[in-house]
């Protein structure tokens, strides 16, 4: 069974992410990129499911800018065998979105007739949580999204997800979408001997005017602003004054 | 213009953040219509035809609309759309699994979790963990929204839509519900209650957690929540998290304990009205978005706030 996972360049989730003072978007000149953390759950899990026996194979998609091949060489180093670009230009990349990325995906699907697509559930930069669902809806798979928990066997999934309230467990055929959810592993570290063997690894680069698909975007974004600032409070000296500005001052209990 | 509101309910009652996705289309402006879809849905269809300002209600009842898979759902929002220029889903994971799909299928892109409104075509939502708001504008004919239910207030009842019968869309039979396992608790639902008890990473361990926080959270009728780091370290189930990877929520009062305020934990609770902090480090960063701050052990302080109250 071969395992397509995609990843997504992303700021690094350490970075505290600032807003350009014209408004076009976030700063992104000179700041650490790393891989949407969703996705390096997507990664693992599939490398488990080779490790146990079932994932032949483990491929390893990015679309984007030249520099989105680091994060494929992550992903190599974490376990998968190889690697795609999908490459657009610069003046994509910036607005690439994500039904546009769910049809580059959808048109690597159709050639490579993966049986389980592994995608993180959103990317910590647009916060869409989007792709996963649009790409299992133009190739008409079903979806299993915020998953935390995949078994593979049958030629079914079964897979536990995370839903407002508690937890619910699907049984779906394959091919099929899985999105990922924080607890579903704890992703790994690349080692050093597998960074260098990554380099090793075959990586494709399509570029996305090959694929024939309209990646052209849909949402234009006006303006980006910081949200209103919260203002800090006081501290209180102990636990009588706490109850007593509660009751008396901010009247919520 | 007109508007189609996907419902999220249990087949008997609408679910909460409903409510506050007709409060978003209210502002969009036209005609709202809001599909429910179910099975045995009668009584959460009539629920949706009393909300305020609701035009009609279309009920698609069948067998196979009882676990609202996204694939079902997806084909009969499809088959329907017709007409709309807007179709509005809550940003709940049940609108956040289904509405991309019908956007896809529709061929037009969706706008997720907003929180504001500017006009029909532009809309603000955040993005970066909340670190920063864009406003976007679509060009697409049909706009595909997913609402975030904290930017909207619920809307109110006295509306008496008409109720109409529509015809089910296929069953695709690719996904089977094998179990749902849904956290029992006689508290308040997460993104419902007016109290929020939320803990961190400061309370070590599951069974403090619990121990501590859950006297505390029934003397205030509050629903209990998480930071990240405590789903993380395995304290709570996932559903308790607060934060962007996990729920929004905006109660009237928010009380952190041993949570030092990630930034991706402020996003999901910044827009409460009051807010506490207990922590022993003073210069955690809650303590720059708490009302009242209190600095000390919470081993100590949230039992003496429990006897205080």
């Amino acid at each position: 069974m071969k395992v397509l996972v995609a990843v997504k360049r992303v700021i690094d989730y350490n970075v505290k992410v600032r807003v350009k003072a014209d408004q076009s978007g976030v700063e992104l000149a000179n700041v650490k990129m790393a891989m949407n953390p969703f996705d390096e759950i997507a990664v693992e899990e599939a490398v488990r499911l080779k490790e146990a026996g079932i994932a032949t194979e483990v491929v390893a998609i990015s679309c984007g800018a030249t520099h989105c091949q680091e994060q494929l060489r992550t992903a190599l180093a974490l376990g998968a065998d190889r690697a795609i670009l999908v490459e657009t230009d610069a003046a994509q990349t910036e607005n690439l979105q994500s039904l546009a990325v769910a049809k580059l995906l959808k048109a690597v699907c159709d050639k490579e007739q993966p049986q389980l697509v592994i995608l993180g559930k959103q990317a910590i930069d647009d916060d869409a949580n989007q792709t996963g669902q649009m790409l299992a809806a133009l190739l008409g798979w079903p979806q299993a999204t915020f998953a935390s928990k995949v078994v593979v066997a049958d030629g079914k999934t079964t897979v536990t997800r995370e839903i407002d309230g508690g937890l619910e467990t699907l049984s779906i055929r394959l091919p099929a979408v899985v999105t990922t959810d924080l607890r579903l592993n704890e992703p790994r570290y690349a080692t050093l001997p597998n960074i260098m063997k990554a380099k090793k690894k075959p990586m494709d680069v399509l570029k996305s005017a090959e694929l024939g698909v309209d990646i052209a975007p849909r949402l234009a974004t006006l303006k980006v602003v910081e949200p209103a600032k919260r203002q800090a409070g006081i501290k209180v000296a102990d636990v009588a004054e706490l109850v007593a500005k509660l009751k008396n001052e901010a009247k919520v209990i | 213009m007109s508007i189609l509101v996907i419902a999220e309910h249990d087949h008997a009652v609408l679910k909460a953040a409903t409510l506050n996705t007709v409060t978003a289309a209210a502002k969009i402006g036209g005609p709202i219509d809001v599909l429910v879809a179910g099975s045995g849905c009668a009584a959460a269809a009539q629920a949706a035809a009393a909300l305020a300002g609701v035009a009609r209600v279309k009920v698609a009842d069948a067998a196979h609309y009882a676990e609202q898979t996204a694939e079902n759902l997806a084909a009969l929002v499809v088959a329907n759309v017709s007409g709309y220029t807007h179709i509005l889903a809550p940003a709940t994971t049940f609108g956040k699994n289904l509405l991309p799909r019908v956007a896809a299928l529709l061929d037009m892109a969706q706008i997720s979790e907003i929180c504001g409104v500017e006009s029909p075509d532009t809309f603000v939502r955040p993005i970066y963990a909340g670190n920063a708001l864009a406003t976007v504008k679509s060009a697409d004919a049909v706009k595909v929204i997913t609402v975030r239910t904290t930017g909207f207030d619920a809307v109110g009842q006295g509306g008496s839509a008409a109720v109409e019968a529509i015809p089910a869309g296929p069953d695709l039979g690719l996904t089977q519900l094998v179990g749902r396992e849904l956290t029992k608790s006689a508290r308040p639902e997460l993104g419902a209650a007016k109290v929020i008890v939320s803990g961190g990473r400061g309370l070590a361990s599951g069974e403090n957690y619990h121990a501590l926080l859950e006297p505390l959270a029934d003397k205030l009728n509050a629903a209990l929540g998480a930071s990240r780091a405590a789903v993380d370290a395995g304290f709570v189930p996932n559903d308790y998290q607060v934060g962007q990877t996990g729920k929004v929520v905006a109660p009237q009062l928010y009380l952190a304990i041993g949570i030092s305020g990630a930034i991706q934990h402020l996003a999901g609770m910044k827009d409460s009205k009051v807010i506490v902090a207990i922590n022993k480090d003073a210069d955690a960063p809650i303590f720059q978005v708490a009302d009242y701050g209190l600095v000390g052990d919470l081993f100590q302080l949230v039992p003496e706030l429990t006897a205080a109250l």
